[in-house]
């Protein structure tokens, strides 16, 4: 569907691509070569571009024989110095956890786009949700910290998949990059930028000679330089807890450090991690709280209500996790009311509620049988808000 | 032009899908306008409801659906009796009469599309093709210049003459049903 | 100094990790013997080795040794693997497994490395039992056997590895015993040099706690009974189905040419970039 994407002077023109094509074509701009999955309804688009778009430029697609696998060729091809992604839907996602916690410990650059559908279980395939937000947060098992950021549209599935590389490599961590099946499937025109016109971010390596490397040292950004499997700088990588040197380590004295600075690598940089999008909340009221496909709805609602005369704004948030509160704070101080529409019981709301301890009153707006919320569910509630 | 919706409805099989993608891609690549184009489908590849729908603007698009159309295309009697009356009041409405046999409402334009595609095109399953070519023409929400791009660039190769005569066959359809129309009313 | 003195000096990380986490008489240790000597005749260097392992007893010989390498999650060592050796194909990557790690948790990771044919070498060490976490039955303990989750014997039938990776399609199987030495160096060596999936079964023992449940004696005797019940493939074949009952074949089970995944993925490579020319 998307040949016409091989031909290069196709760049700078409009193209009309799915949300699920334009996560391709944003890997492939952040220098992604490995791409291992399995297919999934609403994801498997981005399987389908891949296998053909990926040994074009020289890079590698496979389709392993479940998502377990996917993650653990993924894992490995970024040990061995690739840029490396794979992409999947809820139940893929569950079977993920697994060796996404391992890539969490063992601070292993990579992408994991969940392109949500209804659930538990098989749930609705074919249908939009976004359930899984807090299993993007929590679905591996321990204390850790991860990076999500949640695509709206076409053109941020293409830049979020170049930022979600980026945050990958400058902080050695996974980045899950959550769509939705209406962004995933939703086709819209997108000029895809030239190469050099968006940052890309390669990883820092070592530079030291290698009998002097100490793979998990802290430093100021608390982010080691990474070897890559082959260059010289042989280390051990390994899921057990470990210290400094990659060793696995049971030493109280060496466990807290190593834990605190896999939260510190993420902690400090809240500046850089943490996005939203503002839209008319200088003067406004009332707060409609979205992301992913449920912010379009509310970004129609919220001008439908200032039509009709209701300070309406809307926040979107880019980044669900860490969950950034200092973006919200200020306007929970100010506001009448938040509004926060959510394609599930209630997953972000109460980490709204959570950081608003009180300050002004939040009201949610669920909708769980795979349609999306419309702009008039959001209106009727803004304008009795 | 403000946001325009159109909603394609039909039966799985019937080539909506890719019908809703080259009109997007005509009115958004070619027209230069904003647009989104969305579906629904169930799990069969063939015969379940399946449903697409192409949102043109001149203004960037914030939801992507169809909120009320104002063009409907029904290619079954089912989707007609599900979707007739989500139309706009000054809405279009244009329906199969191959297989829509009750219209719901006077207002419906009914052209043959799948007749037409099987005895003057030759090809049961350009029927979509010639649907696109007759809704271009009543409703002029894309130029068939456009069109004609956006279909040769999307059909399987090989295929071209074919799905060119195809869109000729449902302009002309369309052209004829204005022609009477015309002529009534005077 | 001593030709072993000299491979220790140079491939044990011997100044953090030792002593060892295996108990004293296990197979593994001679295993890890087996698995340097072997790569120290393929003349391959410590940087271009990646040495990929599970979790269990087996999964733990990684740390002790100075190559890149990666101890993953139970089960999943040929999938990181398979990431690793497509990622950098001039990598030599090597998995050692346990039999619960290789073919229960990892059972399917296995047949479909075996059937991708990627050039990796899979060293399974089976020792019947899943010993770490304290002798609960593997999918390779045998019928009737005790173990610490088959306390009135086990009512399961067994896997035997090296001919399920011979069905799955293994370019190259092997089976040795940790009895059979200097056979087991022979076995490693071949699969590393071999060009496709190549799979080593090493017959191991765990006598804390195999042997100890069901009465097999300590690693002496538990090594003794390798002695007896393997025969060379070679010799194997001039026996009859009776004679082979409750005997265990060692030596070289398959050797065949396969095409090889990454030499199948250069030609994709070039097939894709040369109609993306022809447009």
């Amino acid at each position: 569907m998307t040949a016409n994407l091989t031909d290069p002077t196709n760049q700078g023109r409009p193209l009309l691509l799915q949300g699920n094509e334009a996560m391709v074509e944003g890997a492939l701009y952040a220098g992604c070569r490995f791409f291992a999955g399995y297919p999934i309804t609403p994801a498997t688009e981005i399987s389908e571009v891949m296998s053909w778009r990926l040994p074009a430029v020289g890079g590698t697609f496979i389709q392993m024989e479940d998502e377990i696998a996917s993650m653990g060729a993924v894992i490995g091809a970024s040990l061995a110095g690739g840029k490396a992604m794979t992409a999947t839907s809820g139940p893929g996602f569950s079977l993920m956890q697994e060796n996404l916690g391992f890539a969490c410990i063992a601070e292993v650059p990579c992408v994991i786009v969940n392109v949500m559908r209804g659930g538990p279980s098989t749930g609705l395939p074919t249908h939009v949700s976004q359930g899984d937000v807090q299993q993007a947060r929590w679905g591996t098992h321990g204390d850790h910290p991860i990076i999500v950021l949640a695509a709206a549209t076409t053109r941020e599935c293409f830049d979020l998949t170049v930022k979600a590389f980026n945050l990958s490599e400058k902080y050695r961590t996974p980045v899950i990059l959550l769509a939705d099946e209406v962004v995933g499937h939703t086709r819209e025109k997108i000029v895809l930028p030239p190469a050099g016109t968006i940052e890309v971010v390669e990883r820092i390596r070592p530079t030291m000679p290698p009998e002097w490397y100490i793979p998990y040292e802290d430093n100021l950004r608390g982010v080691p330089p990474m070897g890559i499997f082959g260059d010289g700088y042989r280390y051990h990588v390994t899921g057990l807890t470990h210290d400094v040197r990659g060793f696995p380590t049971e030493r109280p004295d060496e466990i807290v450090p190593f834990m605190d600075r896999l939260f510190r690598k993420i902690n400090q940089h809240f500046a850089d991690i943490q996005m939203v999008v503002e839209d008319l909340t200088e003067d406004a009221e009332v707060l409609v709280l979205a992301y992913g496909s449920v912010a379009r709805s509310a970004k129609r609602a919220v001008r439908e209500a200032r039509a009709r005369g209701v300070k309406a704004g809307l926040l979107q948030l880019i980044t669900l996790w860490p969950f950034p509160r200092g973006l919200l704070e200020p306007h929970l101080r100010r506001v009448k009311a938040v509004l926060v529409p959510e394609l599930n019981r209630g997953q972000i709301s109460r980490e709204v509620k959570r950081v608003n301890q009180g300050m002004t009153r939040i009201d949610t707006l669920n909708r769980i049988d795979g349609r999306l919320i419309t702009p008039a569910e959001i209106l009727d509630r803004l304008v009795r808000m | 032009m403000k946001r325009y919706e159109i909603r394609l409805a039909g039966s799985g099989g019937q080539g909506l899908i890719l019908a809703g993608i080259i009109l997007a891609e005509a009115a958004g690549v070619h027209d230069g306008k904003f647009v989104c184009q969305t579906q629904s489908y169930g799990p069969e590849a063939r015969g379940g409801a399946s449903k697409a729908e192409v949102v043109i603007s001149d203004e960037e698009i914030d939801y992507p659906q169809v909120i009320k159309p104002d063009l409907l295309l029904c290619m079954n009697q089912r989707s007609c009796e599900a979707y007739a009356f989500d139309l706009k009041p000054d809405g279009l409405m244009v329906v199969d009469d191959s297989f829509v046999h009750d219209t719901l409402t006077t207002l419906a334009v009914p052209l043959p599309f799948t007749k037409i595609a099987r005895e003057e095109v030759g090809r049961e399953q350009t029927a979509n093709i010639v649907a696109l070519g007759a809704l271009a023409v009543l409703s002029g929400v894309v130029s068939l210049a456009s069109l004609k791009t956006a279909v040769l660039a999307r059909i399987p190769p090989g295929t071209g003459e074919l799905n060119e005569k195809a869109l000729d066959a449902g302009i002309a359809a369309a052209g004829r049903y204005l022609e009477e129309k015309a002529g009534k009313s005077q | 100094m001593a030709e072993i003195t000299k491979l220790i000096h140079k491939y044990l990380r011997h100044e953090k990790k030792f002593p060892h986490v295996w108990c004293p008489g296990c197979g593994n240790g001679i295993v890890l013997g087996a698995l340097i000597r072997a790569i120290d005749r393929t003349g391959f260097s410590k940087d271009e080795i990646v040495l990929v392992s599970g979790i269990g007893c087996a999964g733990r010989l990684t740390v002790y040794v100075d190559f890149n390498t990666l101890h993953t999650t139970h089960g999943r060592a040929l999938t990181f693997a398979t990431g690793v050796k497509l990622a950098n194909p001039k990598l030599q990557v090597i998995v050692v497994m346990g039999d619960g790690d290789a073919t229960a948790i990892g059972g399917n990771h296995f047949i479909h490395a075996a059937r991708r044919n990627l050039n990796l070498t899979a060293i399974i060490v089976n020792n019947n039992v899943y010993g770490m976490t304290g002798g609960q039955y593997s999918p390779t303990t045998p019928y009737g056997a005790r173990a610490a989750t088959a306390v009135y014997g086990h009512i399961e039938q067994a896997f035997s590895i090296a001919e399920l990776a011979v069905t799955a399609g293994a370019a190259w199987v092997g089976r040795g015993t940790v009895y059979h030495a200097s056979l087991l160096d022979q076995l490693i060596e071949q699969a590393i040099l071999k060009r496709g999936f190549a799979v080593v079964e090493a017959i191991s023992h765990c006598h804390t706690q195999f042997g100890r449940r069901n009465r097999l004696g300590g690693p002496v005797e538990m090594m003794r009974w390798q002695k007896e019940v393997a025969v060379r493939v070679e010799k194997a074949k001039t026996m009859t189905p009776e004679e082979l009952k409750d005997r265990i074949t060692i030596g070289v089970l398959v050797d065949r040419e396969l095409p090889v995944y990454t030499h199948e993925l250069r030609k994709l490579r070039e097939a894709s970039q040369a109609a993306l020319g022809a447009k």
